[in-house]
């Protein structure tokens, strides 16, 4: 871990961050516009749920963070060293 | 129309061929195998073929296809076409043969009709493709090579027997619908299972996939898996337990390819994820469910021999493939790098692109039908699979941070082969109808209305929004290398520790029981001892008087126990 903070520092150069934000900016951008679709587009619906505001918006991102935190927490129980299963 | 030759003697033909030939033949060979079956499979092949063989008074059926197996196998000889292009430079003939010999097991298995049939060419698939993965030539591919083969044939055996007791209760060997209602069919169900990694029986994929060569696990990711499959759907379409159990794949293998640092088996995990919706689908068993899965069979196929692909040639150029040694590859390989994101938009079902043609079939069909939780279910898998699948692999693998390696791009023969998929991922994206006209069951479903694309793209665009965030702000986990308990635990490593404890404990039991035995032995041997012994005490401090005084009295007592008789 302390060697993945290392080259960040080294490699971050100041183009690619900067290029970095650009596209960031428009990732941003589209995400917005999405929304705002939400707004305008009628659905077809098979599902109560999907005619609430921004339901895929919020069930996306919320189902991404729970994800990631789950199997953050998943590694502290199930981190081996990697010669774990060697010499068996 | 012409003659009828099933596509499974061409391939065994070229896998003899390639067994014999010049080293310089050998890669013209692997490309021209698919390619001519292809053409006979299209163009000679009678659609109603049937051959038929009798063997010790069993009616075997090799080759009967129909439009479910044909699905099947039009994307398996382009599997084995790609595959033989990317394997281009290979100048091993046991890898080049065993992979054709196992294309054409796999395709014999989807065009066979009945179940011994199937079983053989089941244990073909097993043998054959055992080799890509000993081919991987490191000490780990030979023991995972080892552990694959003895689960594969595991379920070989499973299915023989399921077999023969199908064939007891029934009379008939025919492969058709079976249904969960017996023993045999159980037995069965089991031996697909296996093959098609359902849970807790899925670790031989993830063990020994990422140990192959970098052309065999493009091989290996088309075949077994989607012949269990096949075989699921044309025996057990419609068993309810299947959606629940395609539902866990969904789901389950999403995390750990979250925390998974070798790049080929977090693309295993997210094999079973993708496999889960097929079975779904299967298990759903209405028309547009099974042209789901047989769709996402189709595109699936190519976008993860795609991504594979791309991981090979990582590896193949800078002979490391954990994510936490690469990164910044798009500088040396800026094509490898389009091209895996192509696969990866592919897998992540972006409009456009394969996947989202085939997988909103599955998830329209769970909807329709009412499997609520099961839709909730596969939207979670459908955000969770773009965000292993289509963010991480790419991400770590070619942006990241630096890694300073700086190798030469990918070699042409796997440009090209990457390449061909990538077109094939756009085009059934942009015109899904051939892939449509396909399919098993008619379908005038449509993939592109504002409905579905919004949903997904809202869907695809706050899962990626939600990795940005957790990037920025640093929770996101770091790849490390590592490790991670799955269920293979209890083979690999449970065994052992079993045994061991068992060992300690019968050691335990054994040493207790010698010691206890070791002093009554020494307890009586004293007590003998101090008895009887010159030294004894008996023999110490008794006189001679005493002696003659207590013989007396014994014979004394004797003589009056006689007299009285």
């Amino acid at each position: 871990m302390t060697d993945m903070k290392k080259d960040h520092e080294t490699n971050s150069d100041l183009p690619r961050a900067v290029g970095l934000r650009r596209i960031l900016k428009w990732f941003y951008a589209a995400c917005a516009i999405v929304v705002l679709l939400d707004l305008v587009i009628h659905r077809h619906i098979y599902h109560p749920w999907e005619s609430l505001l921004f339901f895929y918006c919020v069930f996306g991102f919320v189902a991404c963070v729970f994800l990631v935190v789950a199997a953050k927490w998943m590694r502290k129980l199930l981190m081996r060293s990697e010669d774990y299963y060697d010499g068996y | 129309m012409g003659i009828d030759i099933p596509p499974f003697v061409i391939f065994f033909a070229g896998a003899l061929l390639a067994l014999m030939v010049r080293r310089t033949l050998l890669s013209l060979i692997c490309i021209l195998v698919p390619l001519v079956s292809a053409a006979f499979l299209i163009f000679s092949n009678s659609p109603e073929a049937r051959i038929e063989t009798s063997v010790i008074g069993l009616q075997l059926i090799l080759f009967n296809p129909d439009k479910l197996s044909l699905v099947f196998g039009y994307v398996f000889h382009i599997a084995a076409f790609l595959g033989g292009i990317f394997a281009w430079r290979i100048r091993d003939p046991v890898h080049q043969a065993a992979s054709l010999a196992y294309a054409g097991s796999a395709l014999g298995a989807v065009f066979c009709g009945d179940l011994i049939t199937l079983f053989m060419f089941w244990e073909l698939m097993a043998f054959t493709s055992a080799f890509l993965i000993w081919c991987g030539g490191t000490r780990n591919s030979i023991d995972a090579g080892i552990r694959y083969l003895i689960i594969q044939i595991i379920s070989g055996f499973l299915l023989l027997a399921g077999a023969v007791m199908h064939y007891q209760q029934t009379g008939s060997l025919e492969f058709t619908h079976i249904g969960l209602s017996s023993t045999a069919a159980t037995l069965i169900f089991i031996a697909f299972g296996i093959k098609c990694v359902f849970p807790l029986l899925h670790n031989w994929l993830t063990d020994a996939y990422p140990e192959a060569t970098p052309a065999g696990t493009v091989f290996l990711s088309a075949f077994t898996t989607k012949v269990a499959v096949y075989a699921l759907a044309r025996g057990f379409a419609g068993t309810e337990s299947l959606i629940y159990i395609g539902m866990i794949m969904t789901c389950f293998p999403i995390f750990y390819a979250v925390i998974e640092n070798d790049l080929r088996r977090v693309l295993t995990y997210s094999m079973i994820n993708q496999i889960g919706f097929m079975v779904v689908g299967v298990g759903i068993g209405t028309e547009l469910a099974i042209n789901g899965a047989a769709s996402h069979v189709f595109s699936h196929i190519i976008y993860k021999a795609l991504l594979f692909m791309s991981m090979g040639a990582v590896l193949y150029r800078t002979g490391k493939i954990n994510g936490s040694d690469l990164g910044g590859l798009y500088k040396s390989m800026p094509k490898t790098a389009t091209f895996c994101i192509i696969g990866a938009a592919s897998i992540s079902a972006f409009p456009l692109f394969s996947g989202f043609v085939s997988k909103s079939m599955v998830i329209s069909a769970a909807l329709i039908e009412g499997y609520d939780m099961v839709w909730l279910a596969l939207l979670f898998a459908s955000a969770g699979v773009f965000h292993h699948s289509g963010i991480k692999i790419p991400f770590f693998a070619f942006f990241a941070h630096d890694s300073g390696i700086r190798v030469k791009e990918a070699p042409t023969s796997m440009l090209i082969a990457m390449g061909i998929a990538a077109a094939l991922c756009i085009g059934i994206g942009i015109f899904p109808q051939y892939l449509y006209s396909l399919l098993p069951y008619e379908t005038n479903y449509s993939a592109y209305d504002a409905t579905h694309v919004l949903a997904q793209i809202q869907l695809l665009l706050f899962s990626a929004l939600a990795f940005v965030w957790l990037k920025l702000s640093g929770i996101y986990p770091p790849e490390l290398r590592s490790v991670n308990i799955d269920a293979e635990w209890v083979y690999r490593k449970g065994f052992t520790v079993a045994g061991r404890w068992l060992t300690i404990a019968t050691q335990a039991v054994i040493a207790s029981t010698y010691s206890i035995l070791l002093g009554l032995i020494d307890r009586v041997y004293r007590m003998i001892l101090n008895t009887t012994g010159l030294n004894s005490r008996v023999a110490r401090e008794w006189t001679v008087d005493l002696a003659v005084a207590i013989v007396v009295l014994l014979f004394s007592i004797f003589i009056i126990f006689l007299v009285a008789a």
